[in-house]
């Protein structure tokens, strides 16, 4: 799960990091009185789930507190485009007016998982303020990283080894171990698979700020933290992902023209593949999971039916435990409520398949058996270009 | 013979009385699974199906029970917990099905196990481990596997049903089926399993199916190329997955660039696999494999070195065609 700026400051901001005063903004009063509030100048952010905003105009410099209310009423209701939005951009609806400051240098730190070790690793660079993947590619001797014990916590020499090796002298050097603390317990506290702080600001005056903050969570861990759940944005997200997500389903939207609908990860993976081997084009990942009942496959059919541009939907279920007729007559019931009119092709697979398949070839319902993946998938392409 | 589990593992349940546990623990006990007990804290004394003796604790039950495996079964917010009182209490093999435990106790959990190398732990997020006929430890249908020479180490559960229901049909069947589970922090890997069926003498070759993310296929194909005689096919699912999209298990993600599947496809076809471009190819390219190295199968069956020489391994690159020849008479 992602959060705004604002939001994972304010959790910064809690377990000790040093971030600039700031209000968040919804309307270009607020952002007035924000401003006037700050005092001096202060820098107008646009809040969407979406990084290289600066890119996209979505952070200026305002001078007073008039120019604040200008900047945000311009931001505000915009569709700001980044790299990371995609080609329509993403609606802006709030702002958040920070305190300016003066900028010695810009570092760049990062605490996420090294799945290949199997901890989380703190990563910081001298080249902070950019692209931070930009400079693994380019000047990878540029990142510093520690692995950290999780029996141990963050130790103050590593901490102190990563300052020194950003080339931070005498008092800098303590408070980017407070810092980098800070930053390791938030993550803790709060089981987040991301915190980057990107830039980390040295200001001409030798204080460390987190001039710009990132924090993604661990969706698995969410029960445990009712009040990092609560920032979700459903605004910021893809309706029907969180859609798939109230009916537990896993779905991704792609760009396509066949439907998909599996059950596991993996399945589903290699389903949008064959697809693609077969000259056609998947509009989606879904997953199921285990037990793909009535409820959920309808559940499934709709969100898969809301993209106008599916002209063929494919279902491949290994029955596994479930048996085949069981989900046979789930996905027909389904098929029916959801009144479906686009070609379907169902490949089954394991406990009763050929009573399966005799219930879907019985119903009366435009469905296509078929009996592995790659006749399924030529099958879904067939349907879409209206060839037998 | 086979890997990790046969008919003399004794199994322990952990989570037997919940709604997943009972199921899955009644199907392993009509597969034919020794499980011997279970643990459900605070229903220590009583009996799972009247025969199951149930305790509160995993110590208790090894103490009484002689429980070497465990299967897990426990809910995530105390999943990462059950690991550690199994380990704890000696016994050697963990296998965890439970899908969703956070990624910060899979941390603390591999970290506590780096003290206890007896332990092992398959998963968490895994079907689980079967030797067909023998044991089933996990969630996997039974009825579609056959007892084999062909090994099956997956990242994913459908995706290993697939590989092990095309090898019951082609009558090749599996030594054993091992899903090591779909999340980033896991314990047993590829190359754990690998090197246990190149040691097996039950096993002739290896079904591999990995998926996007992390890099442990570009490992598991050095292993291949440096360590493995035996033959081996290999699978990648998320060709057409879109980079920073998690794609349903917590560990298939593009990130960075790294964990692409078009980089696992070339480092397992240099490591000499055979990679096919679709799971339904799988059991078909492993006939073909087979058929075309009687040699080298039949010398791993006597547990020598057969196919030592490299010219042989690159005969290994690419599935062979099958057989197919104008028989006479046929028409």
């Amino acid at each position: 799960m992602k959060i705004h700026e604002y939001q994972a400051k304010e959790i910064l901001r809690r377990h000790g990091v040093a971030v600039p005063r700031g209000v968040v903004a919804t309307t270009p009063e607020e952002a007035e009185a924000a401003a006037r509030h700050l005092s001096g100048p202060c820098v107008v952010k646009a809040q969407i789930h979406a990084g290289g905003r600066g890119k996209g105009g979505g952070v200026k410099l305002a001078k007073s507190p008039e120019e604040a209310r200008a900047l945000a009423q311009a931001m505000l209701g915009m569709r700001l485009k980044t790299p990371q939005t995609g080609p329509d951009g993403q609606l802006v609806r709030k702002v958040y007016v920070e305190e300016g400051c003066r900028i010695a240098r810009e570092l760049y730190l990062g605490l996420t998982l090294d799945r290949e070790v199997g901890r989380l690793a703190l990563m910081a660079s001298s080249e902070g303020g950019v692209d931070i993947e930009e400079v693994a590619a380019r000047r990878p001797e540029k990142i510093l990283r520690e692995w950290i014990d999780p029996l141990l916590a963050l130790a103050g020499f590593q901490a102190r080894r990563v300052g020194f090796g950003l080339g931070l002298s005498g008092e800098a050097v303590s408070a980017f171990v407070r810092f980098a603390g800070g930053v390791y317990e938030a993550c803790l506290a709060t089981d987040a698979s991301l915190v980057e702080v990107n830039p980390l600001v040295v200001t001409s005056e030798g204080v460390l700020l987190a001039l710009d903050a990132k924090m993604n969570f661990d969706d698995n861990a969410l029960f445990r933290h009712k009040d990092v759940a609560a920032l979700r944005d459903p605004e910021e997200e893809d309706p029907k992902e969180a859609q798939a997500r109230e009916h537990d389903l896993s779905y991704i939207a792609l760009k396509g023209d066949i439907g998909c609908m599996v059950n596991g990860a993996g399945l589903a993976m290699a389903t949008m593949d064959v697809i693609q081997l077969s000259g056609g084009q998947p509009a989606n990942f879904l997953d199921v999971g285990g037990g793909a009942d009535e409820k959920k496959v309808t559940a499934a059919f709709k969100i898969l039916l809301a993209d106008p541009e599916v002209k063929a939907v494919l279902v491949n279920i290994f029955g596994g435990i479930m048996k085949c007729d069981v989900i046979a007559n789930g996905i027909v019931a389904a098929a029916r409520q959801v009144e479906l009119r686009i070609p379907l092709v169902v490949r089954l697979e394991g406990t009763n398949v050929e009573l399966g398949k005799r219930i879907l070839s019985e119903s009366g319902l435009r469905i296509t058996s078929a009996d592995d993946l790659g006749d399924a998938a030529r099958k879904a392409v067939a349907a879409v270009r209206g060839t037998p | 013979m086979s890997i990790l589990v046969d008919r003399r593992t004794r199994v322990l349940v952990q989570g037997i009385t919940g709604a997943a546990g009972s199921f899955h623990a009644r199907q392993m006990l009509a597969y034919g699974t020794r499980v011997v007990a279970g643990v459900t804290p605070g229903r220590g004394g009583g009996h799972f199906e009247d025969e199951v003796p149930l305790f509160d604790t995993v110590g208790e039950a090894v103490r009484k029970t002689g429980a070497t495996a465990s299967a897990i079964f426990v809910p995530p917010a105390g999943a990462a917990d059950a690991i550690l009182e199994a380990a704890e209490a000696g016994i050697e093999l963990v296998v965890a099905i439970t899908e969703g435990i956070p990624i910060l106790d899979m941390v603390r959990v591999r970290r506590a196990l780096e003290s206890r190398p007896g332990v092992r732990l398959i998963g968490p997020n895994c079907p689980g481990v079967i030797t067909p006929g023998q044991c089933k430890i996990g969630i996997m249908p039974g009825h579609i596997h056959q007892p084999g020479r062909v090994g099956v180490v997956s990242r994913s559960g459908t995706l290993t049903y697939e590989a092990v229901k095309q090898l019951t049909d082609l009558s090749l069947g599996q030594s054993t089926a091992v899903g090591i589970g779909g999340d980033p922090v896991h314990g047993t890997d590829f190359i754990d399993v690998l090197r246990l069926f190149e040691r097996d003498p039950g096993t002739d070759a290896v079904i591999l199916i990995g998926e996007i993310g992390g890099s442990e296929e570009e490992r598991a194909a050095a292993f291949v190329r440096d360590h493995m005689k035996k033959p081996v096919v290999g699978f990648i699912a998320g060709r057409t997955a879109p980079p920073g999209k998690r794609m349903g298990h917590a560990g298939a993600v593009i990130s960075g660039g790294s964990g692409t599947a078009g980089a696992k496809i070339e480092a397992l076809r240099e490591a000499g696999i055979a990679v096919v471009e679709g799971p339904h190819l799988l059991g078909q390219a492993m006939r073909d494999l087979l058929a075309r190295r009687p040699k080298a199968a039949s010398a791993a069956r006597r547990g020598r070195g057969g196919a030592k020489g490299s010219a042989r391994r690159g005969g290994t690159a690419r599935p062979a065609k099958p057989a197919k020849r104008p028989g006479r008479g046929r028409r």
